[in-house]
């Protein structure tokens, strides 16, 4: 399990390695905010008083508030550190919907075939050709109504938007490992459908799926924050979210008050490049076309015939 | 290549005719989507407003009493014509909406083009001629930034550097601009043109600047990208090669042969970059208070007007679809190769 999970780094180096380990760095800084927000926060989320006193609205980065506070008397610092978790329980939410619901689907259309596929194919290519934001922002629009403006409102239309590309990615792969030999050798046995498709299948097909959640949640972070800025995010009553902090910054930024709209959108432009490098070093792993091989000097066993006797490079 | 498959008019039939279905399913898409959902459109953009006797005029009027196959087909008739219906909040026909509004976002996003253009293709052929060095290191920083930056974030900082020197924020233009100018066009700053007014005119050129750089900072990391990696695949290409060895200084071997094999590819790149531009039209619009269509599909968007947002999304999603043919039209043209 351990080797595994450490493939990717002994895969991988000099620059690439730099890349995922600098992304992994962020990542993992984001995940303990996440987690520990409630202890690392110094205050709530939607705390607008402490020890009795208020908050001073907009005040500037000080002592008491390290980041100021914004125009809703909340704490900039701690709606940042609150953001983070928000964003790690919406993402992973909808990234884990979306394999759930695309990989099966992905799945069965190539095995099947025939009509189910066509239609499949036809649906899933529409949404694709849809701006994803545009169809986020859909989505949103219906499910605020009868889910009210929550995490799994704004979750759930996420996972609309990236069904498609692991549906496409997987049904691919199917299709192609469908003839294979070893789906053949498994039907000759008497495999039934569900049996090829869970056991010989799934595991072949599942490979590129890590790489594509990965940049699927760089992106996730993205339109989430887009959906909030918009207004069709999570209700700040509800939970932190940096998207709806920038829009409320909009207001008084040309009044020169830069510390509401600035820590905000660090954290989208962290979080998003610490997961964008953390899925080009997964591709550069898992894809060994864009790996770079790496040679080590080898030298032949020296009992053989004198014709093997060479200094050869082999790959490792 | 079987012969007669690479004429260009049988391309060009090809792709116009994928477009009717490729709309057919996408205008299908957002109908089942906001008419199959639970609520009641009226009741979510006017209730508590009205009484239920004008409520149920308004559904009556708007057609939501008839049965949902009539609704659809009234609405795919209603497309082909261009007419997208009324909007339920202020009941303005939406074809007024994207006329009154389109010129603003035109503008917007050719501005955008031009400035991603601008800084991203020479970023890009410096990367490229500079591989691994301090200057591609920092350019390609940069273009990741952009890229992942939130546009709205981008506009908000650039509003807050710019806002002390009295360089315009907001808006598309002063209000004695849009005073003096009246609508021939409905593109502002053709009417200006048009009407010969050069102070407005360079009024409304200023409003756009600020819009335009950040769509257009959004934009030009592909770009960047893009130029910086054919620029490498192309310097290794056989017709580089030639040239140096037939003793062409470098200079122009980078100038004559790389660089204008690099571009090819750039306008394949813009044909898929329309999703993105209209995408970061509508975040730039409402940032900077910009009167264009998606600062209109916000408003409804918060009054919870249903046939609005399926009009403007739907118009959005045609456009898109239009302009990536148009575009793949105008690449088979320059690029033989693409006709197959």
């Amino acid at each position: 399990m351990l080797k595994t999970l450490l493939a990717p780094f002994r895969n991988t180096s000099g620059l690439a390695r730099w890349i995922l380990v600098a992304g992994l760095v962020i990542t993992a800084v984001f995940l303990v905010f996440a987690i520990f927000a409630p202890w690392i926060a110094p205050f709530g989320f939607n705390q607008v008083s402490a020890n009795g006193h208020a908050f001073p609205k907009m005040a500037p980065p000080s002592s008491e508030h390290w980041l100021g506070t914004n125009d809703q008397f909340y704490d900039i610092l701690s709606r940042v550190i609150w953001g983070a978790r928000t964003e790690v329980i919406v993402v992973a939410l909808s990234v884990a919907l979306a394999v759930i619901i695309g990989v099966p689907l992905g799945l069965i259309s190539g095995f099947v075939g025939g009509w189910t596929d066509r239609t499949l194919v036809l649906l899933m290519d529409a949404l694709y050709a849809f701006p994803s934001l545009l169809l986020a922002i859909v989505f949103a629009f219906l499910l605020q109504g009868p889910l009210g403006g929550g995490i799994l409102a704004a979750a759930l239309a996420l996972t609309a938007i990236y069904i498609p590309q692991y549906f496409r990615v997987v049904r691919s792969t199917t299709v192609s490992a469908r003839e294979a030999t070893y789906v053949e050798a498994a039907r000759a046995i008497g495999a039934r459908n569900g049996t090829i498709m869970g056991r010989y299948l799934f595991g072949n097909v599942i490979q590129s799926v890590p790489v594509i959640g990965t940049l699927n949640a760089a992106d996730a972070i993205s339109t989430l924050a887009a959906l909030g800025f918009l207004g069709l995010g999570i209700q700040p009553t509800q939970a932190a979210e940096w998207g709806y902090d920038l829009s409320r910054a909009l207001d008084d930024a040309a009044a020169g008050i830069w510390w509401t709209a600035l820590w905000p959108g660090l954290a989208i432009v962290l979080l998003v490049t610490g997961l964008t490098l953390v899925g080009e070093g997964l591709n550069e792993t898992v894809n060994p076309t864009l790996r770079k091989r790496r040679l080590r000097d080898f030298v032949m066993p020296t009992r053989e015939p004198s014709t093997t006797l060479a200094r050869g490079e082999v790959e490792v | 290549m079987s012969a007669g498959s690479g004429s260009l008019p049988r391309y060009i039939g090809q792709r116009v005719l994928l477009v009717i279905p490729m709309i057919l399913i996408l205008v299908t898409v957002v109908f089942l989507l906001l008419r199959v959902a639970p609520g009641d459109p009226v009741t979510a953009a006017v209730g508590g407003k009205l009484d239920p006797q004008a409520i149920a005029l308004r559904r009556h009027q708007l057609g939501l009493d008839q049965p949902l196959y009539v609704q659809y087909f009234e609405y795919l008739k209603n497309v082909v014509t261009f007419n997208f219906g009324h909007t339920i909040s202020d009941n303005r026909p939406i074809i007024d909406v994207i006329r009154d509004n389109g010129g603003a976002t035109l503008t917007l996003t050719l501005g955008a083009f031009i400035f991603a253009l601008a800084i991203g293709i020479p970023l890009g052929l410096i990367a490229g001629r500079m591989r691994d060095t301090a200057p591609d290191v920092v350019i390609r920083i940069f273009g990741v930034v952009t890229y992942a930056a939130p546009i709205f974030w981008t506009g908000l900082l650039l509003v807050i550097l710019v806002a002390p020197t009295g360089w315009p924020t907001y808006d598309i233009a002063s209000p004695e601009t849009k005073f003096l100018v009246h609508p021939i066009t409905h593109v502002l700053l053709l009417d200006c043109i048009l009407q010969g007014n050069i102070p407005a005119t360079l009024d409304v050129l200023q409003h756009h600047l600020l819009p335009c750089l950040t769509l257009g900072l959004l934009l030009c990391g592909v770009f960047i990208r893009l130029v910086r990696v054919n620029l490498l695949q192309s310097l290794q290409g056989d017709y580089v090669e030639a040239a140096r060895a037939r003793g062409i200084p470098e200079k122009f071997v980078i100038r004559r042969h790389a660089f204008r094999n690099a571009l090819v590819p750039v306008i394949t790149i813009i044909g898929l970059q329309v999703a993105l531009t209209m995408a970061g039209a509508v975040l730039t619009e409402k940032t900077f208070n910009w009167p264009g269509i998606g600062n209109q599909l916000v408003k409804y968007l918060d009054a919870r007007d249903y046939n609005a947002v399926q009009g403007l999304v739907t118009f959005f999603a045609v456009v898109v679809i239009i302009v990536s043919v148009l575009v793949d039209i105008v690449n088979a043209m320059i690029d033989p190769r693409v006709r197959y």
